[in-house]
């Protein structure tokens, strides 16, 4: 089948979003973009892939009704065990890495520390079910930090056992973590399905009953060859794709066009992303008409909040529920990131607490988008506001505030899939490309 | 306002790749001769007994000072010659070391950092104490700042022309005596003690004959961009076209020979409908047709450039090359009435006219020159220009309903050029213009 593939490489994470001839959303991929775009692109359209096979897969069972009732369970629990099979064959890539870049490392330490590494992955390989278990939470589900955070506390716990140097075993993890990370395996997604499949029949026995009923319409899906047939790319790595220059769209066309996507009726959008805050106008087919971005300064956008996280010692998603504990507003004047840290600390100093402080420093992030805002000509009703930061709740109460305060009642859009706004725009792009334009895809010159 | 690029005129080398090498029209070449000279007779203007002046682009009166057979300077010029040649960087620390406020213009400090460091002009000559400034103040505040600060380190005589701002869009006839009275009572008698020449009124209209003929060429050359392909760029390019009309030429025979050269160099990239020459040579696809406002940056001039021509983005009018006089409306130097033109002259700089005035100037060159929209190049360190551009950039997509877009960097100071914001705001608006053209050609076959 054709599908249309949009990839925004952000300087944070990379999303690609994958749609059919209808231009219907059958996946969504992201990953962080590692400082390698050329992977951090390939890793994203893989997962995109991934979650459009089982987009597929749900399709496909469900015309047969042959779960009725429990395909959603089915559908969930296969994903699980897919992931985990993913995990795995990471996990033992890793373990395999690391175990060559110790070779001669440590003197007559050398061998311990394998053993000890030996014995570090054994219990990683242990404890990963229970990572992917039904209602496990992970802080995040790219590779390194899942794998990266269990290997610190098994490692430590190892090393004392083993009397071999901590230290040792961290160094051999940085070493090794940038190799495996940057491999692509996307050839193995089908290996790791039908893997993952046995894992879910043993799961949920009632199913295994059915055998051929549910294995049949998923091979059906797995011997369908996905055609990517047009790939467009936006974001700061675009040029790293390894297409021509007809590929390539700007990230502001792409969130355009995306959030109008999303919301027909939009005029207006704002995207806080990680290094900028793009305010744009659309027109009635999500056409751009004109736009603006922070110029010279990045005060406002997403990283000012993970500098404050970093600053308070909280997790970046930790940030906005602490804001909503807020009982008032802490006037937060500086419009520099690095200064708002300084104020942050005085304000500790004198008593103020956490939560109003937070609610501040969210209000002042608002108020430099909504400067941009105005500069684009204002916002204009719908409004659609997408990126990273719309996933923060305080940010969004501090815009929902500011534009009543300065526009009155607005419609205002934000849908929970907005971190894909732009790869959904650049699948859109690819589409128009193919069906509208009878492009075909053309490579890099 | 004049370039020129510290490369030196490449040799022929039979074999050596043409990319490699940097290219220009031939008028360019004579320019980058012209302005060297200019400052080697700076440099030696003592020593042969001349008296040396310095005033600004707008409003520069050129053909007054050569009168009195003042060599003569040009502070911007001389800053953003220095910005070119990556000089202004460190004269701009120095500057600010000294007490010069990071918002001040950068033109100001990277003058004040060069005369810091002993007057080494950019071609690496010493620059002369000038014996006395002109202030003909049309529109920029921050000149009479900077003459204040000059005068004070030099001790030396200032004479100011008063140029009333054309606030209400028109140049009045009081206007133009209250200028002339100046230049009577004030300006040429200050002249006259300093250089010890008497004024010659003829002399004046001598000069402004070749003026004239100089100001016809020019205005033919920045006009050829109306032609498709446009021949020229007029903005990366004009600023090499206005730079001898600009500065210490404007009146001398050896600019009226560049212009008529240039001119003639145009007009038969004309005839072969080719398009304007960039550094990496002729552009041959013209995608983008754009107006552009404000000043270029000097510090990445080329890179700057280059964004534009790599994806086929031609200027084909710029207000910039209008800010030491606008000529296309009609203005020329008049030698029947001298001191009047030179007023009106004055009067009518870029810098003078009032935000209505810029605007018509704007969305009539988008009409005449067939541009698909208007790119604003904001000055950070300019207070005097940058203030009220987004207005002007609003009102000229509602009354031409082409899409515009903003991009922020500095005249002379290299640390505000972030090459990859602008590059991708370039890239989005050219990508826009392109949609909103599908949409356009879209919406016409659907009638």
């Amino acid at each position: 089948m054709r599908c249309f593939i949009g990839i925004d490489l952000g300087s944070t994470t990379t999303k690609a979003v994958v749609i059919d001839e209808e231009r219907n959303v059958l996946g969504r991929g992201i990953t962080n973009s590692r400082s390698n775009y050329d992977t951090a692109a390939a890793v994203a359209k893989t997962e995109a892939l991934v979650s459009a096979r089982f987009q597929l897969f749900r399709d496909a069972l469900g015309r047969t009704k042959a779960l009725n009732g429990g395909l959603d369970t089915f559908i969930e629990q296969l994903e699980r065990d897919f992931r985990l099979e993913q995990f795995l064959e990471q996990l033992a890539d890793l373990e395999e890495v690391c175990v060559r870049n110790a070779e001669g490392r440590f003197g007559r330490d050398t061998q311990a520390v394998q053993a000890a590494l030996v014995e570090t992955f054994k219990r990683l390989g242990t404890e990963a079910p229970e990572l992917f278990a039904p209602g496990a939470k992970r802080k995040s589900d790219f590779f390194r930090d899942i794998a990266g955070s269990r290997y610190l506390a098994i490692g430590e716990a190892v090393a004392k056992d083993a009397e071999v140097s901590y230290d040792h075993l961290l160094n051999v993890f940085d070493r090794s973590i940038i190799e495996v990370e940057n491999r692509v395996y996307g050839d193995t997604v089908n290996r790791h399905l039908l893997a993952a499949m046995d894992r879910t029949f043993k799961a949920l026995p009632d199913t295994a009953a059915k055998g051929e009923r549910i294995r049949a319409p998923i091979k059906g899906v797995l011997d369908t060859p996905i055609e990517e047939t047009y790939v467009v790319g936006t974001g700061y790595g675009r040029a790293r794709l390894p297409f021509s220059k007809e590929h390539i769209r700007s990230e502001i066309l792409c969130h355009g066009l995306g959030a109008h996507v999303m919301y027909p009726g939009t005029a207006t959008v704002l995207d806080i992303g990680g290094q900028d805050t793009k305010a744009i106008q659309v027109d009635k087919a999500g056409i751009v008409e004109s736009f603006q971005m922070n110029d010279r300064c990045a005060a406002g956008c997403g990283r000012y909040l993970g500098y404050i996280a970093d600053e308070m010692n909280l997790g970046l998603h930790e940030l906005g529920p602490l804001a909503m504990k807020a009982t008032k507003t802490i006037k937060i004047n500086s419009t520099c990131t690095v200064f708002a840290g300084a104020e942050l600390r005085d304000r500790l100093a004198i008593g103020d607490r956490r939560e109003d402080i937070m609610a501040g420093l969210h209000r002042a992030i608002i108020l430099r988008a909504m400067s941009i805002l105005a500069r684009s000509g204002g916002i204009r009703n719908e409004f659609t506001f997408t990126g990273g930061v719309a996933k923060n709740e305080a940010a969004v109460k501090a815009l929902r505030d500011l534009i009543f305060e300065n526009y009155g009642e607005m419609t205002i859009n934000i849908n929970p899939d907005s971190i894909y706004t732009g790869a959904l725009g650049g699948a859109t792009f690819a589409w128009r490309a193919v069906v509208e334009e009878g492009k075909t895809a053309e490579a890099r010159k | 306002m004049t370039t020129n690029q510290p490369t030196p005129k490449p040799a022929a080398q039979p074999g050596k790749p043409a990319a490699s090498q940097v290219q220009k029209e031939d008028a360019m070449w004579l320019q980058k001769e012209m302005i060297n000279k200019n400052y080697h007779d700076l440099a030696v203007a003592h020593d042969v007994g001349r008296k040396v002046s310095a005033t600004f682009v707008p409003g520069n009166l050129n053909e007054l000072l050569m009168c009195f057979d003042f060599a003569r300077s040009l502070p911007e010029t001389n800053a953003l010659q220095n910005g070119l040649r990556k000089k202004s960087g460190k004269m701009i620390m120095d500057a600010e070391r000294e007490g010069h406020s990071e918002d001040v213009c950068t033109y100001v400090k990277a003058d004040l950092g060069m005369m810091q460091a002993g007057q080494i002009g950019p071609t690496g000559e010493k620059l002369p104490v000038p014996d006395v400034l002109v202030l003909s103040y049309t529109g920029c505040f921050t000149f009479m700042k900077w003459f204040e600060l000059v005068r004070q380190k030099y001790d030396c005589e200032t004479t100011m022309l008063h140029v009333p701002y054309q606030g209400d869009g028109k140049i009045s006839e009081n206007m133009v005596q209250y200028v002339v009275k100046q230049l009577k009572e004030e300006v040429i008698p200050t002249l006259e003690r300093v250089s010890g020449v008497k004024f010659d009124i003829d002399r004046l209209r001598e000069y402004m004959k070749e003026s004239v003929n100089a100001e016809e060429d020019l205005v033919a050359v920045l006009q050829s961009a109306k032609n498709r392909p446009s021949p020229i760029d007029g903005y990366f390019g004009g600023v090499y076209y206005i730079g001898p009309m600009f500065t210490a030429f404007r009146g001398t025979p050896e600019a009226s020979k560049f212009y008529s050269v240039l001119r003639g160099e145009i007009e038969e990239r004309v005839r072969r409908k080719q398009g304007p020459i960039t550094p990496d040579g002729e552009m041959t696809e013209e995608k983008y047709r754009l107006v552009v406002e404000g000043p270029p940056n000097w510090t990445s001039f080329r890179d700057f450039w280059k964004m534009f021509y790599e994806d086929g983005a031609v200027v084909v009018a710029s207000t910039y090359s209008k800010v030491g006089g606008v000529y296309d409306f009609g203005f020329r130097h008049d030698a029947d009435h001298p001191l009047e033109s030179l007023a009106r002259y004055c009067l009518g700089c870029y810098t003078n006219l009032n935000f209505p005035q810029r605007i018509d100037m704007i969305c009539k060159y988008i009409d005449e020159y067939q541009a698909d929209g208007l790119l604003i190049n904001s000055i950070k360190s300019c207070n005097s220009f940058s203030a009220g551009q987004l207005l002007m950039l609003r009102e000229v997509e509602k009354r031409t309903g082409k899409p515009a877009a903003f991009v922020e960097s500095d005249l002379v100071d290299p640390r505000y050029f972030s090459a990859a914001n602008i590059k991708n705001r370039l890239e989005s608006y050219f990508q826009m213009i392109n949609q909103k053209r599908r949409a356009t050609a879209g919406a016409a076959t659907a009638h």
